[in-house]
């Protein structure tokens, strides 16, 4: 396994956030999270970037422990993270926004990177020297999405890409993390918009406040008559 | 006429170079991490008594002010690891006061140390002043500006041009993300105490043959720079840039028209204002986010 989170707590001053779960994402998989508003979707997926303190289990990384790594050394191994709500620079240019992505590979050369990322979404090459707070919420995700992408992650994590973008753009994002699957990037992607997620899922995880309660194919999880009752609004 | 408002201007921008740098300083530390480093002042003082004492123990002048810089920026660092860092989880106000008892205690080592006295270093290039339209200007003047210059391109080319400059503004903008693009947020708050320790250090070494220095001569500095940043717009470099010459013209205008003893109330009856009127200062950010 890639990415293996064995009885994992976390917490929030006296509140526990996270009751011990257990999370495996195996190389070239798209692995899904779902669960509803404060289940602890986003706890996790900051635990495993190291941004969330955990206050016990393991987070294993191609075998080794990194629970204790700080966040830095967490993406120099090839965690890399598109957190909730784009959180892109929003004063910086959108090209230095992907420089930054590609930090940790100083030295490197970027360009044809960069050449990469503008083929995917063209529309950022187009306002390569704007600011990107200037961007619409969908082309910042594709930005987010992008920057991640200039690391050359071995893990990508992705919370919550469709939030507040409009369906025409949800199904654009999507097409774009089904691409990055089918290139073999290997994703975890957590999301509340739990039908599109399952359906390009090969597995899916379903949280509720802190606990794993379902974990199966993501095709057997849409499905589920309790994921259907509960998520899918069916 | 003209020859003595032209005095009054170049000794405010001269004076108003060293705010600016002062100012500079602030902008950093507050950018990486929302303190007020109100030592300030002391990394100005420390660099200038360092020079001055190694001087006279023989050293000669170039090599004494880089041993006081780097030995300012060491300061910086011990204050950043011994005293910010270990208290990151505190409120800010909380790191500023920190801030307020390190240049206390600096102020104090300094005393002990070199003594109440006030010191003076030999001008860099000779004392012989120089005319301009019936205004003159000593030659340590043009050391002053002239340095500020190179250390204000330089300062831009490293936060518009360099990979380590533009993490540094990465991360004052959005911490979490920068931590997520890997940016290690210690090293740059690290840096960034670094960084404006070296800035007070140059500004205080290139004054001094013109203003004298002494153990407390960073106060009156820090909180002028202090106001250069505010007036400029708290995280703004350009912004302290501008705010420092302001408030030097405006000060040596004063002490120049008025009195000059009303000299380093200017300064105060400035940062007064913009905190009444206009708090976000004359270049504040504005807001480029669309959520």
């Amino acid at each position: 396994m890639l990415l293996e989170i064995n009885g994992l707590t976390s917490h929030y001053g006296r509140i526990q956030a996270l009751r011990g779960i257990d999370v495996a994402v195996a190389e070239g998989e798209l692995v899904a999270l779902v669960g509803a508003n404060g289940a602890g979707k986003t706890t996790l997926l900051r635990a495993v970037s190291g941004v969330q303190p955990v206050t016990g289990g393991s987070i294993r990384f191609e075998g080794q422990d990194i629970t204790r790594l700080s966040p830095d050394q967490r993406v120099a191994k090839g965690i890399m993270q598109v957190p909730e709500g784009r959180q892109v620079f929003g004063p910086l240019s959108v090209e230095d926004n992907l420089r930054l992505g590609a930090y940790r590979r100083q030295g490197a050369d970027t360009a044809a990177d960069l050449k990469r990322m503008y083929a995917m979404f063209p529309i950022l090459e187009e306002k390569r020297n704007q600011a990107a707070g200037t961007l619409s919420g969908g082309q910042q995700q594709m930005l987010a999405i992008s920057r991640a992408l200039m690391a050359n992650p071995r893990l990508l994590l992705l919370d919550e890409p469709s939030m507040g973008l409009a369906p025409l753009l949800v199904s654009e994002i999507f097409k774009a993390i089904q691409m990055l699957k089918d290139q073999g990037t290997t994703i975890f992607l957590v999301e509340q918009n739990a039908y599109a997620a399952l359906a390009i899922a090969d597995r899916g995880y379903v949280l509720e406040t802190g606990e794993i309660v379902l974990a199966d194919e993501g095709r057997n999880l849409l499905a589920d008559e309790k994921v259907k009752q509960a998520y899918l609004g069916l | 006429m003209f020859a003595e408002f032209l005095q009054f201007l170049l000794s405010g921008i001269t004076i108003g170079a060293i705010y600016a740098l002062a100012g500079l300083g602030f902008s950093i530390i507050y950018n990486s991490s929302h303190v007020i480093n109100f030592a300030q002042g002391e990394f100005i003082m420390v660099g200038a008594m360092s020079t001055v004492a190694l001087v006279g123990t023989g050293v000669p002048l170039p090599v004494a002010i880089l041993i006081a810089i780097v030995a300012t920026m060491l300061v910086g660092l011990a204050l950043e690891k011994f005293a910010i860092e270990p208290a990151r989880n505190a409120d800010v106000v909380t790191l500023i006061i920190i801030t307020i008892g390190a240049s206390i205690f600096l102020r104090g080592v300094a005393q002990v140390l070199w003594g109440k006295d006030f010191h003076s270093l030999r001008a860099f290039t000779g004392d012989t002043p120089i005319n301009i339209m019936g205004a003159t200007i000593v030659p340590q003047s043009l050391w002053v500006l002239g340095v500020t210059m190179v250390v204000i391109i330089a300062l831009g080319w490293f936060f518009s041009r360099t990979l380590a400059g533009k993490a540094m503004l990465a991360t004052s903008y959005n911490r979490l993300a920068a931590q997520l693009c890997g940016i290690a947020v210690k090293r740059v708050l690290m840096l960034s105490f670094g960084l404006s320790a070296m800035l007070g250090a140059i500004g205080g070494i290139v004054v001094t043959p013109i203003t004298f220095t002494s153990y407390e001569a960073g106060i009156m500095l820090g909180l002028k720079g202090f106001t250069a940043a505010v007036l400029g717009g708290l995280g703004n470099g350009a912004g302290a840039v501008v705010g420092g010459l302001i408030v030097g013209v405006a000060e040596a205008m004063g002490a120049g028209y008025i009195s000059s003893a009303y000299k380093d109330a200017i300064a105060f009856v400035i940062i007064l204002f913009v905190l009444f009127f206009m708090p976000s200062g004359l270049f504040g950010k504005r807001a480029t986010d669309r959520v």
